[in-house]
Formats: structure tokens, sequence, C-alpha cells
């Protein structure tokens, strides 16, 4: 494991306003992928269930 | 002062109450048949009546609060439904939308000339059940009160999509008069409203008996179901097979109408229902991981304590004193 341990600490977490910055910044990120993974994972347990997924079918006629 | 008093006292009784104890211990202890015989009958009588006062009361109490009380005999309480497996009420399915359309399609063919869904607007079934065009041409067949125009008068104009489902009747009271009496319930949180839910509804669409069983009493108008608390009903079967024409081209059975119709009232009841279960599974995907993190750093800052041994070293022999 070569993992420069101090000059992360030191960038990201030495400083309060850094640290707090690193938390609100990764909470969002991790918000966005991990909604994006559920809502993936929720469409394929739901497969053919949900409107979007026969909307086509009601939606071409009218066009 | 006051204990020496006291003792004192006792003691100048002491001699005569030794020899009243000591005369009643010894005539038990010693002649045991001659207390007993003193009246046979007056303890006889006292154990007869102190063991009828127990089972007495215990009877009483029997009576009072034993036995469950049914306000309702089992005709009156109806049959309870039969529990099925509905897809859409397990953790992680959605409503089948196909069978949401299905169930619209049959609440406006069937169900609507009697029951009103009037907490359900155009709008709700854009996205869920329609499209935007087909809400909206479903909307304008409708006609709507105006606000009150310059001169105070109320206008018709057709539907829109933030209006509600039209009622078949104006008012309750219309709704009882054209039913013989019976008012139609309103459907829009019919499944919730009933014990049982999903499945009463279904068990009573398709409950119906050919005719009534030998010896039950059908009232003037009514028609025998057993699910229906009390049995009479005033709403006759309507489903029948073939009775809807499905534009998916699903077979119209009883069944399937009925599944249908009742997977659209469980819609119309919690519209919400898709949203919640995805929420609800993200939670409890993050809280598990959560949870198990937190188990893994309870054992980790525990583990000093909970591997450590404690040995015991005695101490030497010529060491210790006696």
């Amino acid at each position: 494991m070569a993992v420069p341990v101090r000059p992360i600490y030191d960038f990201l977490f030495r400083k309060n306003y850094s640290m707090l910055g690193v938390v609100f910044v990764s909470a969002f990120a991790f918000e966005m992928f991990y909604d994006t993974t559920m809502n993936k994972v929720w469409d394929n347990i739901n497969r053919g269930r949900q409107w979007k997924d026969i909307r086509h079918k009601y939606a071409q006629e009218e066009e | 002062m006051l204990a020496r008093s006291c003792l004192r006292s006792t003691r100048a009784f002491a001699g005569a109450r030794n020899g009243a104890i000591n005369f009643s211990k010894r005539a038990a202890s010693s002649s045991s048949g001659s207390a007993a015989e003193q009246s046979p009958l007056g303890l006889n009588i006292a154990a007869v009546a102190s063991t009828a006062v127990a089972a007495g009361s215990i009877a009483w109490y029997y009576h009072l609060y034993g036995p469950t009380a049914h306000a309702m005999t089992p005709a009156e309480e109806g049959l309870h439904p039969t529990k099925y497996p509905w897809v859409h009420q397990e953790w992680f399915k959605t409503f089948d939308h196909q069978a949401l359309r299905r169930g619209f399609q049959v609440y406006r063919e069937v169900c609507a000339s009697c029951h009103s869904l009037s907490r359900v607007p155009y709008r709700s079934l854009v996205g869920t059940i329609m499209t935007v065009d087909e809400a909206k041409a479903l909307a304008e067949e409708n006609e709507y009160d105006t606000e009150p125009n310059e001169q105070g008068e109320i206008e018709k104009r057709p539907g829109k999509l933030s209006d509600y489902l039209p009622a078949p009747y104006k008012n309750d009271e219309a709704a009882r008069f054209a039913n013989n009496g019976a008012l139609p319930p309103d459907l829009s949180l019919i499944v919730k409203a009933r014990h049982g839910g999903c499945d009463y509804i279904f068990s009573l669409l398709t409950g119906y008996p050919d005719e009534p069983p030998a010896g039950a009493q059908v009232g003037a108008g009514l028609n025998f179901n057993p699910y229906f608390p009390g049995t009479g009903i005033a709403m006759a079967r309507v489903l029948y097979d073939g009775l809807v024409e499905y534009e998916d081209e699903t077979p119209a059975s009883t069944s399937q109408m009925a599944k249908d119709v009742v997977e659209f009232l469980n819609w119309a009841a919690e519209p919400e229902m898709d949203d919640r279960k995805r929420m609800g599974m993200k939670v409890l995907v993050v809280t598990s991981v959560l949870f198990a993190l937190s188990v893994w750093v309870k054992r980790y800052k525990w583990s000093w304590l909970k591997t450590r041994k404690l040995v015991y070293d005695p101490p030497q022999a010529s060491n210790t004193r006696h």
C-alpha cells in the first residue's frame, strides 16, 4: 500500500474549511452516483411494468 | 428508657402469657386428635363455604370476562377474503401500468355508471396510465362549471387536465334515489377503506354465486354475496366474461377484469406507491450498509477487550501464610 497518506491528509483534512468542503462535495457526488445506480436497479427489477416501458405503444399512435 | 419500660411491662405479664402459650402448644402438639375433634361440623362447614365462594367467584369472573364478545354473527361479519399474491404489493415491485390502463378502462366502462372516483384528477392519469393527449381528449369529453362571468352567470366549459373525474350523480341523494336507496361508495380510497383491501374487493367482484345458497335470507332488491358484511349487497354482479374489449387484446375474463380494476383502484388510493417503494429500497440499502459498518466499528473498538486473556497466577505456596 503505497498510498501517500500524509499529503492527502494535509491537502484535504488539515484545515477545517477544506474538510467541510470535502464532506459536502463527496456527499453530493455520492448522492448522484447512488441515485443513478439504484434507479437502474429499480428499473431492472420492474422491467416492463412501469409507464416508461409501455409509453411507446401509445405515444406513437398520436403522431 | 422507652425500651426498658417496654421490656419491664412485657415481663410483668410474662408468667401468665408463657403459661397460656405453653398450654396451647402442648395441646396442639401432644394431643392432635383432641383439637380437631373439638368442632368437626364447624370446620367442615367453613371448608365447604370457602370452597364454594372461591369456585363461585372464579365462575363469575369467567362469566364476566372469559368468553370473547362478538358484536356480529359470522354472516354479518362476511366471509374473510382469500389472500392473493398481488405482484404490486411486493416490497420492490411497482404497479403494472399496463394493468392500470386496463383497469381504468374497466372502471370507465363498467363501474363509472354508478361509482364516482372524485379524488382523481385527469392530470394524475398523465404519465401513469395515458399520454397527455389522451388525457386531454378524455377531459374535454366532459363539461365543467366556469367561474362566474361579468353578469354572475356560471357557464359550462370543456374539461381540463386539472379537473377531477366527473361523478355519475349530482349528489348522494340522487345516487341513493337511483339505486333503490343504496349509496354506491366513492372508489377513490376504497382499497384503503375496506378490511382486506385488494383481496376483499377482488373476492367481492368475483364471489357472486349463481344463486343464493339454501336457507340464505336475501332482502328485496339485494343480491347474495358471502364476502359482503351481512351478505346482502345492493350491487348485482357486473363483471361477466367478455364484458370489456381490451385494447391490448388481453382476454377479458371475469377474474382478469376484477384483477385489473382492483389494481387500478389500489393505484387510485395510493398513487405515490411506486415512488415510495423506490425511495424505501434506497433507504434500506443505505441503512443496511451503515448498520454493517457500525457493527464492524463496534467489534473493532472492542476487540482488545474481547480478545484479552485473564490468567490467574497463583501465589507460591511457600509465600502464603495460613
